[in-house]
């Protein structure tokens, strides 16, 4: 800091002074426990050599860059490629893999919404969640509600999230509690019969794929 | 901390299995809601390095079979008021399972 060294014992204009305290809702607490922790272990990791500063740099980036978009081609893929689907339903690392998704050491399920049966994912331990594939998850997907609710009470979770599944269609809960992650393949939605795998895409959601609603109605 | 070498998996898709019903401490990743609880056998997941040892800084080995187990969800909650088809998957190393042949 240069250019900046006189006394701030006064005011600079007119607006409101927006103070450390004021500013400190829209950032990451700093000096909590956590990320006290988290920054120690980061330097300590950087001085024994494990691992460089920017290798941990390039993989926030890595991972803060990822959104829902390989989710999306990989639905959009099986929904237009039967033999692909079987791959997929069958080893979703490796179909993953065909498509140079990585799983960054966890394996992929990938579980079928059909007319008889409904998926939907959580993770009741903490927030598991194929991260390569959809990004970071959201909050409500690492919240204790969520997670304890979705497997005593799934079919009142999914109404809030404006999901009603029909009678005669069964409800299957998969806790991501070990070293798989999940994907949920959603229907493919009516009316989409002649679009092609790069329009499909478009209707494949986060949500649909975490399996809380179903993909984005083309109507 | 090591162990005999990992032998070949001990169940197989459709086997019936129950989770041990047990209380230890430490770093475990078997919910609390499914110990005890009765289900089949989804699929074989692999192998995978013991989670309960790598929270302690140990190796993990050798690995623990893993699978996952399909329950009901009828079976798992009391008064669960869904579809009788309901169910719930998670992933179990064998270590926490036995048959449920001879069940009481």
């Amino acid at each position: 800091m240069t250019g900046d060294t006189h006394d701030h014992g006064h005011d600079h204009g007119d607006g409101p002074v927006l103070t450390y305290a004021d500013d400190s809702v829209h950032d990451r607490n700093e000096t909590g426990h956590f990320e006290l922790l988290t920054d120690a272990l980061k330097e300590l990791s950087i001085e024994k050599g494990l691992v460089t500063a920017t290798e941990v740099r390039e993989y926030v980036e890595f991972f803060d860059s990822r959104g829902t978009e390989k989710g999306a081609e990989i639905i959009a893929k099986a929904w237009t490629d039967p033999a692909y689907k079987e791959r997929l339903l069958a080893d979703g690392t490796a179909a993953a893999a065909e498509l140079d998704i990585p799983m960054a050491g966890a394996e992929l399920v990938v579980v079928e919404n059909t007319d008889d049966v409904h998926n939907v994912i959580v993770c009741t331990l903490c927030s598991c969640y194929p991260r390569t594939i959809l990004g970071l998850p959201p909050d409500w997907y690492k919240s204790k509600s969520y997670r304890s609710r979705t497997v005593n009470e799934p079919r009142s979770v999914l109404k809030e999230f404006g999901t009603e599944l029909p009678d005669g269609v069964a409800l299957r809960v998969h806790d991501s509690n070990a070293d798989m992650r999940y994907l949920v393949l959603p229907k493919r939605p009516a009316g989409t019969e002649d679009w092609p795998e790069e329009r499909l895409r478009e209707l494949v959601t986060r949500d649909s794929m975490i399996g809380v609603a179903p993909a984005r109605d083309p109507a | 901390m090591t162990g005999a070498a990992l032998g070949p998996p001990g169940y197989a898709a459709g086997d019936a299995v129950r989770v041990a019903l047990t209380w230890p401490p430490g770093h475990r990743r078997i919910p609390q809601y499914i110990r005890g609880k009765a289900g089949v056998i989804e699929r074989y997941c692999g192998s995978f390095r013991n989670p309960e040892e790598l929270a302690y800084g140990f190796d993990g080995l050798p690995e623990r079979h893993l699978y996952r187990v399909r329950f009901r969800q009828a079976e798992v909650w009391d008064g669960y008021d869904g579809h009788p088809e309901d169910t719930i998957d998670l992933e179990i190393q064998e270590h926490w399972l036995s048959p449920t042949e001879g069940d009481a």
